[in-house]
């Protein structure tokens, strides 16, 4: 086990854990943002930099600070260390260095794209980023490529953190998309224009942090904060999906079927390509109930949940809400960003 | 009791003067008011207007009809992102988007388009947040023209055959509320000199 301080916030964590993740024990809005980690992939993380935090004291035996920022999404943790997340004015202030970089090519269609609403480096960029632009020149460009009939891509607005790789790589037998070119002119490509045809490839919307990898099926039917999400389940015949998801509804009508979500936007079971993209009438589902959505986020908007309600403060709630509480255990209390 | 922000300002009860407690010097004051308003209607003959024949002058930051623009090249600017039906409070905008075909780029100016768009006069209250939150300068509250009476209620629900200016800019008024054609007829009818 080893003892981190984390802006000021003491956590024993087991060895080898990275900094981000012991910061995510803590939660709440001191965890650092990510947008190239994502916790189900192995091997993802380090290319983003959104992370960045400074490690004031390296370890008990060796208390000079790190000489730089580190990632802290692949940096594990040493006993003693003392990091510094929103405490250290260099760290936000090269966040907002961050963002300027990861925007140099993004075309900011936000209007038009249908990521917008729950987009990571719109959230990224509106929470650590300053509202201007300096950069001038040309944004770069690519020729559209279809790859099927389920998946959209739009290279113009990737930030390469290679989460669709990872996913395409570890959940799919045979690899029909990685990264092509170097530098400026990297782009996500399937080789060959190969359609995505395998039963798990739907996953890589879910990963995508930005509007690079969207669902075709959903393409601009509807804002993502004009749905509501719920919560439901289905018994799919894939040995590997177990059809848990999250329907978004407009009206009576299904708009799309993503994967449940943790608060860190994270994938929490991956579904399969039938559930995704073929089973989008209400009667195909067994409904739970509204999902979780965040306060902060656009798509609350209207949005109705069963309160965030602390019964052993309450001593006399109602029978009937203690029977709904019973039946659908009550959401986590919300900590700084919940 | 504490209170909870800094921004709570106590106030003090005075007691009244004796100018306050005699109670009629404020009767007064108040009826010589009425008077001035009164003697001032005397004088003027006429108080009213022939609306909407004439109409009094707008506030330049009047926030009346609605207007979809378009761009310089004529192309719809509306995108259909849905941030002004986020934004109002009266929730009285709603739309429909579209993928722009091929051939279709000089009609539109994105990859996107609203192909209904909906603002229900009767629910919006015309206080501009769409016009604050729209991030294509699409939509505006013009200064000069107000959303005038209908005899029905569906004729409130301005689609884009009303809300999208004229292609003409010649065409695009300047001045004026919008009546039917049958509405004019009706009014100037009604108000010739007998």
């Amino acid at each position: 086990m080893a003892k981190v301080t984390f802006d000021g916030i003491e956590v024993e964590v087991p060895d080898g854990t990275t900094i981000l993740n012991a910061a995510r024990i803590i939660g709440g809005g001191i965890v650092p943002p990510a947008m190239c980690y994502y916790t189900p992939l192995k091997g993802s993380g380090g290319k983003c930099r959104a992370c960045l935090v400074r490690v004031a004291a390296g370890s008990a035996k060796d208390p000079r600070p790190m000489p730089k920022l580190v990632a802290s999404c692949i940096t594990p943790v040493q006993d003693g260390m003392v990091v510094e997340n929103t405490t250290s004015e260099q760290v936000l202030d090269v966040r907002k260095g961050i963002v300027e970089m990861l925007l140099i090519n993004h075309p900011l269609d936000c209007p038009v794209c249908d990521q917008a609403g729950e987009c990571d480096l719109q959230n990224f960029a509106f929470e650590h980023g300053v509202s201007t632009t300096r950069y001038e020149e040309e944004r770069r460009t690519f020729e559209k490529i279809d790859i099927g009939p389920y998946i959209q891509l739009h290279m113009t607005r990737c930030i390469l953190c290679y989460r669709c790789v990872y996913t395409a790589d570890q959940l799919t037998e045979a690899r029909v998309h990685g990264v092509l070119g170097r530098g400026d002119a990297s782009e996500i490509g399937t080789y060959i224009e190969n359609t995505i045809s395998n039963d798990f490839s739907g996953n890589v919307i879910d990963v995508c942090p930005v509007g690079a990898l969207t669902d075709k099926t959903y393409r601009f039917k509807q804002r993502v904060w004009f749905t509501k999400p719920v919560n439901a389940h289905r018994d799919c015949q894939h040995e590997k999906c177990n059809g848990r998801v999250t329907l978004w509804y407009k009206g009576q009508d299904v708009m799309r079927v993503t994967a449940r979500k943790d608060e860190y936007g994270e994938v929490k079971e991956w579904i399969c390509n039938e559930c995704r993209f073929e089973k989008k009438e209400t009667a195909d589902w067994v409904i739970e109930g509204p999902a979780h959505i965040d306060r902060s986020s656009v798509i609350a908007q209207n949005h109705y949940e069963l309160p965030v309600v602390n019964a052993q403060i309450i001593a006399d709630l109602p029978e009937s809400t203690m029977r709904e509480l019973a039946l659908n255990p009550p959401l986590k209390l919300g900590g700084l960003n919940g | 009791m504490q209170s909870l922000t800094n921004r709570a300002k106590l106030l003090e009860k005075k007691p009244m003067t004796l100018a306050e407690r005699a109670y009629l010097p404020a009767i007064f004051q108040g009826l010589t008011i009425t008077m001035r308003h009164f003697l001032r209607a005397m004088r003027k003959q006429q108080l009213t207007i022939r609306y909407p024949e004439e109409t009094r002058p707008f506030s330049p930051v009047f926030r009346g009809l609605h207007v979809l623009k378009r761009d310089e090249a004529g192309r719809e600017r509306c995108t259909a992102c849905g941030l002004c039906a986020v934004a109002c409070p009266a929730e009285a905008i709603t739309m429909v988007a579209g993928e722009r075909l091929k051939g279709e780029a000089n009609l539109y100016r994105e990859e996107k388009y609203a192909v209904s768009y909906e603002i229900n006069m009767l629910r919006c209250i015309f206080c501009g947040l769409c016009e604050e939150a729209c991030p294509k300068a699409a939509i505006y509250l013009q200064a000069d023209k107000m959303a005038p009476p209908r005899y029905e209620r569906d004729e409130f629900i301005y689609g884009k055959d009303r809300l999208v200016e004229p292609t003409d800019p010649a065409k695009r008024s300047k001045r004026g509320i919008q009546l039917t054609d049958e509405q004019a007829t009706k009014l100037s009818g009604q108000l010739q000199p007998a």
